[in-house]
This record gives C-alpha cells, sequence and structure tokens, in this order.
C-alpha cells in the first residue's frame, strides 16, 4: 500500500507529536474509570473531590452533602497522584521505554536522584485565576472532564453531551484570545 | 460506610492509578499540551477524551446487562445520568473560561502533581477556593431559599 503524501503531511500538522501517546493514555483513563465502575458501580469523576475534601475543615451545606463520599475520594485522588508520580519514575525517567510514547519538548525537565521530573512553563497568575474559575465552574455545571467528558458521554447522556460541547467551545475561544493577546507561556 | 467491603478503597486506589498514570502517559497532566490543543496546534489531546469515553462507554453499555449489581458495594451498575438545567451552561461556560486560560482540569492536576509539577499547585490552591466560594455562595441561597435546594 502506498500512502498519499497529501494525507500524510495534513496528520502530521494536526498530530504533531503522532497520536500513540494520547490513544494508550486515554485507554488506561478509561481503563481506571472503567476498573472502579466494575467494582462499584461508580462512575467516578475528580472534581468532586474538591468539595467533598472541603466538607472536612467547613459545615456549609453544600460540602456536608458529600460527606459519605469524601474519604473514598482522597484516596481516588492520592490514588491519580502516584499514578502520575509512577509514570514519572517508569517512563518520564525512561527506564521503561517504549515507541509508543513521544517525549515531547514543553516544560522543564529535572533531574533528581536519577529520576526525571517534569514543571510547567506555564505562568502561576494563569494557573491560580484559571483553577479558580476551574474550581466554580465544575462544581455549577455538575462535572468537569473526568465526570462529563469520560464517564457522562460514556454513558451517552445528553446534559454531559451538551456541559463538554459548552465548556470544550469556551476553552477554545478562551485559549484562543488568550494566545492572541501574547500572553505566553 | 462502615459496612463496605474491605476491598472497596484498595480497589477505588488501583482505578486512581492507573487512572494517573494514563495522565502522565497521554501528556494531558501537561497544560501546555492542553492549551496547544485547544489552539488547534496538536489535535492530538481528541483520542485522550473519546478514546477514554469510548472504553468507559462499553462498560457503561455492557454491565447492566450482565450483573445487576457491584460485587463490593451492591449498587446497581446505572449510567451517569444528571439532569439538565441553565446551570450546566453556566457551569461549563466558567469552566471553559478557567480551562482555556490555565490549560488544566482537575483529574489532570492530580496527576500533574505526581509527575513533578509544583507549580500546579497554583492550579489546585485555585480550585479549592474556587470550589469553597461557589460553595458558600449556594450554601447561603439554599438556606434562604430551600425550594431551590431541592432542583439540583
Amino acid at each position: 500500500m502506498v500512502a498519499d503524501p497529501v494525507a500524510l503531511q495534513v496528520a502530521a500538522d494536526l498530530f504533531p507529536n503522532g497520536i500513540s501517546r494520547y490513544a494508550v493514555g486515554g485507554l488506561l483513563v478509561g481503563l481506571g474509570a472503567v476498573v472502579i465502575y466494575l467494582g462499584t458501580g461508580i462512575p467516578a469523576g475528580a472534581s468532586t473531590f474538591l468539595e467533598s475534601t472541603l466538607s472536612y475543615v467547613s459545615g456549609q451545606s453544600r460540602f456536608q452533602r458529600y460527606v459519605a463520599s469524601r474519604d473514598w475520594r482522597v484516596v481516588f485522588t492520592l490514588g491519580i497522584v502516584l499514578g502520575g508520580f509512577l509514570f514519572a519514575l517508569t517512563v518520564q525517567s525512561g527506564l521503561v521505554s517504549s515507541s509508543l510514547y513521544q517525549p515531547g519538548t514543553t516544560g522543564q525537565l529535572h533531574q533528581l536522584g536519577g529520576f526525571t521530573f517534569w514543571t510547567t512553563n506555564v505562568q502561576p497568575w494563569r494557573l491560580f485565576l484559571g483553577g479558580t474559575l476551574v474550581g466554580i465552574g465544575t462544581r455549577i455545571g455538575k462535572g468537569c472532564t473526568s465526570g462529563h467528558g469520560v464517564c457522562g458521554v460514556g454513558s451517552a447522556s445528553k446534559t454531559s453531551i451538551v456541559g463538554v460541547a459548552t465548556f470544550l467551545a469556551v476553552a477554545i475561544g478562551t485559549a484562543q484570545i488568550v494566545a492572541a493577546l501574547g500572553v505566553t507561556p | 460506610m462502615s459496612d463496605r467491603h474491605p476491598l472497596f478503597k484498595p480497589l477505588i486506589f488501583v482505578g486512581g492509578l492507573i487512572f494517573g498514570f494514563g495522565l502522565g502517559f497521554s501528556h494531558m497532566a501537561r497544560p501546555e499540551v492542553v492549551l496547544q490543543f485547544l489552539t488547534f496546534d496538536d489535535l492530538g489531546l481528541l483520542f485522550v477524551m473519546f478514546g477514554a469515553a469510548v472504553v468507559s462507554g462499553i462498560a457503561f453499555a455492557l454491565m447492566p446487562r450482565i450483573r445487576d449489581r457491584a460485587p463490593l458495594t451492591g449498587d446497581r451498575y446505572e449510567r451517569r445520568l444528571k439532569p439538565f438545567d441553565r446551570n450546566v451552561l453556566i457551569g461549563g461556560g466558567i469552566f471553559g473560561v478557567g480551562w482555556g486560560l490555565s490549560g488544566i482540569c482537575p483529574g489532570a492536576a492530580y496527576a500533574s502533581l505526581g509527575v513533578g509539577n509544583v507549580t500546579i499547585l497554583w492550579a489546585l490552591a485555585g480550585m479549592f477556593v474556587g470550589a469553597y466560594l461557589q460553595g458558600w455562595w449556594r450554601s447561603r441561597s439554599d438556606d434562604l431559599d430551600p425550594a431551590a435546594a431541592s432542583a439540583d
């Protein structure tokens, strides 16, 4: 089979880092959600942790409604943090290599005790202000990229599909405006 | 939930590990990569979101037909369905501005901390501040107007 050079060029423009690391990562994210669902019947989302954890320190009724689930949500979040850490110790550090993994050139790499850690170049004010809006929006909008995006879309929920379409469209517009204003990184 | 199965939390933890490893491997834990996706410089992130949704979609479609209840909780297998109202649009819009500005969402932020990105603590601090602000505001309006509380 001879590949069409025009099609290859378009693919290289749209996917300069290939698709394998994205596809493999996506399958693992889905698998993590499925493991929890199979064992517990719970369609897990990541953003409820923010409010359920606040119930340890605040008596507000909006947080107290999550008291029953707050312990396992801490466990879920610790699992996600340590999953990222495990990735850093193995693949990111080069101890495990795979043709499916493209290292990329973003951010800063740091060597520490034989392992490779990564930090972002995105400015703290963007992270803090953006994070604040993420905290407000995901809780008012009933879900985030995992709750609506993975579990909700996977459930073919119309609410989640509309939610994802909304935050995706607004995020694209926002990122394009911020980039056009010359804010970098 | 003292009567929960002893394997309940270990299983949640293992699921979280796989989930976080996937976010690291896919580079969705890197705000730069999310921002490159949103500005159409690298559309690979589509494969993360839809790949994950397809995998979970298979489980959500099949499990209710295979078994009635989950072994560790006794809960019924159900799809994730939430009622639609204008909050989905308002909240989604606010989340979209935040995601487009920072390039980070909650799950990816937890995984980002794991890959060594201590700078992401700014975003995590912001997320707690934001979640607290909306919870404080909505708890107050729920107390003033109990009818509105049940509408959510």
